[in-house]
C-alpha cells in the first residue's frame, strides 16, 4: 500500500515537472506579456523598467532558475497582472469552482441514476427510448454550445434566470459561497446544469447497463421470489449493486468536471479557477497558468488515488497491491 | 446472410443495414462530409470573398431577403455573411482538423502500441506508463495547456489533438497485439526468421485494425468537439479560418441581444455531425464486438 502511494506521488511529480516546463518555456515563446500590460505610449525606458520589475529582462534559463528556486521554497511566483501570489489568487477562486462542481455532480446522480434504472428495468418502453435518445444527445452536445442554448432559452427568451456572474454570496468560515442566497442560487442553476448534463448522460448509461445486468441475477430473482415489494428489490438489491461502476466513473469524472468548468465558467462568466485560467492564458500571465497546472495535476492525482482506494473498499474483490499491476 | 460467399465485409454490411438509425446516421454523415469537401460548389456564397458579402445585409434573421435579393436561409452574421455558407466552410475546417489529427494519432498509436507489445520489458513499461498517466487527465485540459504554450493556428491545434489522442490508440493496439502475438501465424512468421518489422507491420498490423477503426470513429467525434471547445475558448483556430466552434464563439456576443441564429445554427450543425458519428460508431462497435453477436 505504501509503495503504491509513493509510486503514484512520484508519477505525479514527474508529470507536474514535465508539463510545467513545457508551459513555462512555451508561454515565453508565444509572446511578451509586457506588451499587454504597459501603456503603448510609454517610452522604452518605462518598458524596460516594467520588464525588470517582473524579472522578464533576464534570459529564459535564468528565469527558469528563479522559478525552480522559488518552487523549492513553496513559492509559485507572483501574477504579472494582479500583482498577487499566483497560488493565493487561485485559492481565492477555488471555492466558486468547487461549489459549482459539487452541485453539478449532485444533480447528475440524483437525476441520472433513477432515469437510468428506469430505462434498464423497462428497456422497451417509450420512456426508456426517450431517456436513451436524450442521453445520446446530452453526450454529443458540445458543452459550450449547450451553455449558450441554456442562456438563450432561460435568460434571453424567457428571462427567468440570470445569464452570467455569481450573484450575492455569504461568507461561511470566511469563504464566500453562493448556494445559501436566493440570488446566488439562481445564478448557479444554469452553469451547474450545463456542467451536469454530460455527467448525467454518462450516469444514465451506466445505471441502465448495470440495472439490465443485475436484474437477471439470481439474488434478484430470489428476492422477488421471497415476495419482497418491487420498490425494495429495486431500491435496495438492484441499486446497491449498480453503484460500484457509477461511483468509480463519477470519481474519475470529478477531474473532468474541473476541466469542463473552464468552458462553463467562460460561458457564464463564473469567477472560478477555469475563467481565471482562460483570462491568464489570454494575458500571458505565466505564473498563474503554471500554478494552475501544478495545482490541477495535484488535484487529479489525489482524486484518482481516492477513487482507487474507495473502489477497493466498495468491492472486496479489488485489492491494491504495492508493485506492478 | 444466406448469400453465396460470406466475406467479413459482406457480413459487416449485412449487419449494418439491419439498423435503420445507423443507416440514417451513415447517410447523414456522408452528406455532411460531401458538403464539407465540396464547400466551394455547395455553399450559396463564398463567405470569405469580400466581393460577395455586403455589410448592408448584416444581422439579418433567417429567411430574409438581402439588399440585392440574396436569400439568407439561416440569416447572416454581423458582417453580412450568409450563415449557411459560413457553416459549410466552417464544417470543412472542423472536419479537416479532426480527420488529420486522428489519422496521425492512429499512426503514432499503432507504431508505439505494436512496439510495446512486441518488445515488452522496459519499452512496454515506459510507453504504457506514459499512456496511463496521460489518460488520467482530461484531453480538453491537456490540449488547452499545450495550446497555451504553442500559440494559435490550425497546425498547432492538430498537433495538440495528436498529442492528446495517440494514447487511446496505443493502448488499444497493444491490447489487441498481445492477443495476436500468441497465435500460430505469428509463430510461423517468426520461425521463417522474418525481420521484426515485417511481422509487426505485415502480419500483426492488419489483425489489430478492427478495434482501432472503432475507436477512431469515436475519436473523430471527440476531436471535433475538443477543437470546437478550444476555438470557443480562444486558443484554437485563428479568426481567418473559422471552424464551427469559432463561429459559435463569434455569435456569443450577439446572443444576449436576441440575434440567436449566429451561434444557434452552427451549433446545430456541430451537434448533428457529432450525433451521426457517434451513432455510426456505436453500431460498428456492436457489430465488431463478438460478445454481443446474437
Amino acid at each position: 500500500m505504501l509503495a503504491y502511494l509513493f509510486r503514484r506521488v512520484g508519477q505525479a511529480l514527474v508529470v507536474m515537472g514535465v508539463m510545467a516546463t513545457i508551459v513555462f518555456f512555451g508561454l515565453y515563446t508565444v509572446g511578451n506579456p509586457v506588451d499587454l500590460l504597459i501603456n503603448p505610449e510609454d517610452d522604452l525606458a518605462a518598458q524596460e523598467a516594467a520588464m525588470a520589475r517582473l524579472g522578464l529582462d533576464k534570459p529564459i534559463h535564468v528565469q527558469f532558475g528563479y522559478f525552480l528556486s522559488g518552487l523549492a521554497q513553496g513559492d509559485l511566483g507572483t501574477s504579472f497582472v494582479h500583482n498577487r501570489p499566483a497560488i493565493e489568487l487561485i485559492l481565492s477562486r477555488l471555492p466558486a469552482t468547487l461549489e459549482l462542481a459539487i452541485l453539478a455532480m449532485t444533480l447528475a446522480v440524483l437525476i441520472g441514476v433513477p432515469l437510468g434504472m428506469y430505462a434498464g428495468l423497462r428497456p422497451n418502453s417509450a420512456g426508456a427510448k426517450l431517456i436513451m435518445a436524450g442521453s445520446v444527445v446530452g453526450f454529443s452536445t458540445p458543452n459550450f454550445w449547450q451553455g449558450l442554448m441554456l442562456i438563450m432559452l432561460f435568460a434571453v427568451f424567457w428571462g427567468v434566470l440570470p445569464a452570467g456572474g455569481r450573484g450575492d454570496t455569504v461568507d461561511v468560515l470566511g469563504v464566500p459561497v453562493s448556494f445559501l442566497t436566493l440570488d446566488g442560487l439562481s445564478h448557479m442553476i444554469l452553469p451547474a446544469l450545463n456542467l451536469a448534463i454530460y455527467k448525467m448522460s454518462l450516469v444514465i448509461r451506466l445505471a441502465r447497463a448495470g440495472t439490465a445486468e443485475v436484474a437477471l441475477q439470481d439474488y434478484v430473482k430470489y428476492a422477488r421470489a421471497r415476495g419482497l415489494s418491487p420498490t425494495r428489490v429495486v431500491g435496495v438489491h438492484v441499486l446497491k449493486n449498480i453503484l460500484i461502476p457509477v461511483v468509480t466513473v463519477l470519481g474519475l469524472e470529478t477531474g473532468n468536471v474541473i476541466a469542463f468548468a473552464v468552458v462553463t465558467e467562460t460561458v457564464f462568466a463564473w469567477p472560478g479557477i477555469g475563467k481565471l485560467l482562460i483570462d491568464s492564458i489570454g494575458l500571458l500571465d505565466r505564473p498563474v497558468v503554471v500554478a494552475y497546472l501544478m495545482l490541477t495535476v495535484f488535484l487529479f492525482v489525489m482524486i484518482n488515488l481516492v477513487v482507487d482506494i474507495g473502489y477497493s473498499l466498495l468491492d472486496p474483490r479489488v485489492r491494491i497491491r504495492g508493485g506492478g499491476k | 446472410m444466406s448469400m453465396s460467399v460470406d466475406t467479413p465485409l459482406r457480413r459487416f454490411t449485412g449487419d449494418f443495414v439491419k439498423s435503420p438509425t445507423a443507416v440514417a446516421a451513415g447517410i447523414g454523415l456522408t452528406l455532411i462530409a460531401l458538403a464539407a469537401i465540396f464547400a466551394g460548389a455547395v455553399a450559396p456564397q463564398n463567405p470569405y470573398d469580400l466581393r460577395q458579402i455586403t455589410i448592408l445585409d448584416g444581422s439579418l434573421p433567417p429567411g430574409s431577403e438581402g439588399f440585392d435579393g440574396f436569400h439568407y436561409a439561416l440569416g447572416s452574421d454581423i458582417q453580412g455573411r450568409d450563415m449557411l455558407s459560413a457553416m459549410i466552410y466552417g464544417l470543412r475546417i472542423s472536419l479537416f482538423v479532426s480527420f488529420v489529427a486522428v489519422s496521425f494519432a492512429v499512426m503514432v498509436g499503432l507504431v508505439l502500441g505494436l512496439l510495446a507489445a512486441w518488445r515488452g520489458g522496459w519499452v512496454d513499461g515506459l510507453i504504457m506508463r506514459v499512456v496511463d498517466i496521460q489518460l488520467s487527465f482530461p484531453a480538453l485540459l491537456v490540449a488547452l495547456l499545450l495550446l497555451a504554450a504553442l500559440g494559435k493556428g490550425v497546425d498547432k491545434v492538430i498537433l495538440a489533438l495528436i498529442l492528446v489522442q495517440w494514447a487511446y490508440f496505443a493502448r488499444t493496439v497493444r491490447g489487441a497485439a498481445l492477443v495476436e502475438i500468441r497465435k500460430d501465424y505469428v509463430t510461423a512468421a517468426r520461425s521463417l526468421a522474418l525481420p521484426g518489422w515485417r511481422i509487426l507491420f505485415g502480419h500483426l498490423l492488419p489483425n489489430v485494425l478492427p478495434p482501432v477503426i472503432v475507436i477512431a470513429t469515436v475519436q473523430v467525434a471527440n476531436a471535433i468537439a475538443i477543437e470546437a471547445s478550444l476555438s470557443f475558448l480562444g486558443v484554437g483556430v485563428p479568426i481567418t479560418e473559422p471552424s464551427l466552434g469559432l463561429l459559435i464563439a463569434n455569435g456569443f456576443d450577439y446572443l444576449l441581444s436576441g440575434r440567436y441564429w449566429i451561434s444557434f445554427y452552427p451549433g446545430v450543425a456541430l451537434l448533428v455531425t457529432l450525433v451521426c458519428i457517434n451513432v455510426v460508431g456505436d453500431h460498428v462497435r456492436d457489430i465488431l464486438n463478438p460478445r454481443l453477436s446474437r
